[in-house]
């Protein structure tokens, strides 16, 4: 207030003018009842009285070119609307015709008596203005649907349409006659139900489809965390019939040793089998059960105390939650009481490969899945040199497997990653060197503080260059960037995607909305006592597709087992790990120094399993053999590279709060630790905490 | 001694003699959100639990049930005595499925057949043969301590 003053003071002489002005001619104004006071300037419009001819001209070619543009918008803008309603209308016919495709039984129901008019109405009004294909899949379905129509007449006008899209693109032929059509229609019937590759126009019968229409329970996705609730549906469900889509050719298998074990086999067939030897030489395959397990799709239905089925190849490409049903890729949809979406994610690309054309695009590999497995480890038999683009788990991991076969192949292994060390966003940084060094024990070439600028095809070789000038030349990349959460289904289902961690937010209990779940590694979830978090670890997602199945069948409890993950750097370095553990918090870590009893082969030698979590399972905290004599690193500080980190367990803290810990070389101490962090407590000294661990006992 | 954040200590045997002084919170035996083991605190049997693998999930899942669950609560001198036919339409339904559940002679000893995990039962001799394949699908299932937390 007292500013306005002070700048009006200021600008006073200006002021003084104008407001002079303004207040005189306002008030003569005013009192001579005027409704606008004219102010100073008295600036004329164009088209005044003093104004000139031509200025007149332009005004009125102004004023004509604007109404003549708005009026061309408002016109465009009406056209367009009704263009998307008739999509809309055509959208939601064929939506609703595809629901009565499956057998009569199921069609009476959902056939209201004033559908059929609707639908034919709509389809007249759409057909010549629908494209082909839109339209093709609903007459299709529409004519299967024939049969159980009552009134020969309706049904005789749909077969007109149908046969009129099956065989030429006159919307006129109507009044065929029912006979011929029917005829069409059970072939028609028999191509749409089975997939397109397997058109057999076999005679007809009340064959189940191939696909249900209706599925209590729906998993979409068919990895760890699908098969996890699968499993808890129907141990709490007894007689749950639960299906599983998934894009992948592939049953539910688990991707662990995808990057480790399947590596390490001395079989030559191992791509085949996908069987691994653990250490402690028992073979088992990484699909979960084998196919005898579950049943088929099309049995699903209707088998005796239910099961599982898998449907493989297809894609859920739209979700209906009001209508509580799905859409796959081929436009067969398929409803559901209780639905999990368990969509894991693809593997991230950097840009710069993404940019880079065709012939490097050939020679690289985004590794995730059973193909990328089996193309990779061709290519590290056929080719000279691999460079792996990632320093965390799966990089890592993988470099320390083709490392090992480096020597025997004569392969050149070659890893790259920005970070200073191996692990660099996991572990803290002495830790990390020191992993560093092992993993090129191994055998790799690993290049630190490396980012890649551009990578080209030249001379044969893969050309990576990175910004401060280093440039490595290979024969194939692989890149292990990172997972992008697939977040595809939102759109259509609403479901509300997390901006800082990616993927579908669900809250404590793994529930996104009424009737839908989220798990795995798409599960952006609230853990009571961690906070908002996503991991992408193998453990989780069995431990999340357990909880959305119990939750799924009633359950309501939230995410509180906390799940662990490991990794193993080859045979002599392994750790198990649990909760937050992220090398930018502050960290304490305990040592020991390592014997030979305490590396990940002799662990698992001794408790007769393989995958680090089962280790887990059996045995009660306590000791496995009996306890040995550790001897302890001396505390003198020599440089950092002699420091002899063997054995030991690293604790996160968050506002002084445990919220991870490594176990570094010391196994089947889990319980202990998950113990710890469920606890949440402030604690003093923190040796007296890892005094629990027993690190040097065996 | 400290590396930037990071505080690194190095401990001998004789600094972790002494017992901790750590203090734990007490656990709730009865938390609702607990994972528990094969027994619920109810009495009942947790049919979730990862140390019965996909037996009760499985195609003969439905037997299964049925002749554990007759044992568990049969209060027969010999326990599970009178479970006989629920345990014989259980082998019967295995049978079906070799490749789920092989019968292997030396799993004639119990649910936890071979170097299992199951901590549950293990008197339980003479009743099921439960076949290798379960002992993988324990495995499989995950960390979930059957025991404890």
């Amino acid at each position: 207030m007292f500013q306005c003053k002070t700048v009006w003071n200021k600008m006073a002489p200006l002021a003084r003018a104008s407001s002079t002005l303004c207040r005189q001619s306002g008030k003569r104004e005013v009192l001579r009842h005027v409704r606008r006071p004219v102010l100073a300037h008295q600036a004329l419009m164009s088209s005044g009285a003093t104004g000139g001819g031509m200025e007149n001209t332009l005004y009125v070619l102004l004023v004509g070119a604007t109404c003549l543009g708005g009026g061309v918008f408002v016109y465009r803008t009406l056209s367009r609307d009704k263009a998307r309603y008739d999509d809309r209308l055509s959208d939601i016919s064929s939506r609703w015709s595809e629901q009565r495709e499956q057998g009569p039984a199921q069609a009476e129901p959902q056939q209201g008596a004033a559908d059929p008019s609707i639908t034919e109405s709509v389809v007249k009004e759409v057909s010549p203005e629908a494209s082909e294909t839109a339209f093709k899949v609903p007459t299709l379905e529409v004519a299967t649907e024939a049969p159980a129509v009552e009134a020969p007449v309706t049904g005789a006008r749909i077969t007109g349409t149908c046969l009129t899209d099956a065989e030429s693109a006159d919307p006129s032929s109507l009044g065929e006659s029912a006979e011929p059509g029917l005829a069409a229609w059970q072939n028609v019937t028999e191509s749409a139900s089975d997939p397109p590759p397997a058109s057999a126009m076999s005679p007809v019968e009340p064959a189940l489809p191939e696909v249900p229409e209706h599925a209590p329970y729906l998993l979409i996705g068919g990895g760890t965390a699908s098969f996890a609730a699968a499993r808890s549906i129907r141990a709490r469900d007894p007689g749950a019939r639960v299906l599983i889509v998934t894009d992948e050719a592939d049953l539910p298998y688990m991707r662990p040793p995808l990057s480790k074990e399947l590596w390490f086999s001395d079989d030559p067939s191992v791509t085949e089998t996908l069987r691994f030897k653990q250490w402690n030489g028992k073979e088992r395959s990484i699909y979960f059960q084998p196919p005898s397990f579950y049943v088929s799709p099309r049995e699903l239905q209707t088998v005796e105390n239910g099961g599982v089925a898998v449907l493989m190849d297809r894609k859920v490409t739209h979700m209906d939650v009001r209508g509580s049903k799905v859409k796959l890729s081929d436009g067969t949809e398929i409803s559901y009481d209780k639905c999990l979406i368990a969509t894991g994610g693809v593997p991230r690309n950097l840009q710069v490969i993404e940019r880079a054309g065709e012939e490097v695009k050939k020679r690289t590999t985004l590794f995730r899945k059973i193909e990328d497995f089996r193309a990779l480890e061709k290519v590290s038999r056929e080719l000279k040199s691999i460079t792996i683009i990632g320093g965390g788990f799966l990089g890592s991991e993988l470099a320390c497997a083709l490392g090992r076969r480096s020597a025997d192949l004569g392969l050149e292994v070659v890893q790259m990653f920005p970070e200073k060390g191996n692990m660099g966003k996991v572990l803290p940084e002495y830790l990390s060197n020191w992993t560093t060094e092992k993993v090129k024990k191994e055998g790799v070439t690993v290049l630190t503080d490396a980012v890649v600028k551009n990578v080209s095809y030249k001379d044969g070789k893969v050309q990576i260059r990175m910004k401060d000038g280093r440039v490595v030349k290979t024969d194939h990349v692989v890149a292990a960037v990172g997972l992008e959460p697939n977040v595809e289904l939102a759109r259509s289902a609403g479901l509300e995607v997390d901006s800082d961690f990616g993927g579908y937010r669900v809250n404590a209990e793994l529930q996104a909305r009424a009737n839908i779940w989220v798990a795995g590694d798409a599960a952006c979830f609230y853990d009571i006592k961690l906070g908002r978090r996503r991991v992408e670890h193998h453990d989780h997602a069995v431990v999340s597709g357990r909880l959305a199945g119990e939750n799924m069948t009633g359950a309501d409890k939230p995410y509180w087992h906390q799940s662990m993950f490991w990794s193993d750097l080859g045979p002599d370095v392994g750790y198990e790990a649990i909760g937050i553990v992220d090398s930018n918090l502050p960290t304490v870590g305990v040592f020991t120094k390592a014997t030979a009893k305490d590396t990940p082969r002799a662990v698992t030698e001794l408790s007769g399993t393989g995958i680090r979590s089962e280790s887990e399972t059996e045995a009660v905290a306590g000791a496995v053999a009996g306890a040995v004599a550790g001897a302890a690193g001396a505390p003198a500080p020599p440089p950092q590279q002699k420091e002899d980190y063997g054995k030991g367990v690293i604790f996160y803290l968050r506002d002084k709060v445990v919220v991870g810990i490594v176990l570094w070389n010391v196994f089947n101490r889990m319980p202990i630790a998950r113990k710890i962090i469920k606890d949440g407590e402030e604690h003093a000294d923190l040796n007296e905490v890892a005094k629990l661990f027993n690190i040097h006992d065996d | 001694r400290f590396y930037c954040k990071d505080r690194i200590i190095f401990v001998t045997k004789e600094d972790h003699e002494a017992p901790s002084n750590a203090e734990l919170v007490e656990d709730d035996p009865n938390d609702p959100y607990e994972d528990h083991g094969l027994i619920l605190p109810s009495g009942e049997i947790n049919w979730n639990c990862p140390c019965l693998g996909g037996m009760a999930s499985g195609p003969c899942g439905q037997q299964f049930k049925e002749a554990f669950s007759c044992f568990h609560y049969s209060t027969e001198e010999v326990k599970g005595s009178e479970c006989i036919e629920h345990f014989r339409g259980m082998q019967e339904c295995m049978q079906k499925y070799p490749e789920l559940y092989p019968q292997e002679d030396e799993n004639e000893s119990g649910p936890s057949g071979g170097d299992d995990t199951a901590p549950a039962e293990p008197s339980n001799t003479d009743a099921a043969s439960v076949p290798d394949s379960s002992v993988d699908e324990v495995t499989v299932a995950g960390t979930e301590n059957a025991a404890t937390s």
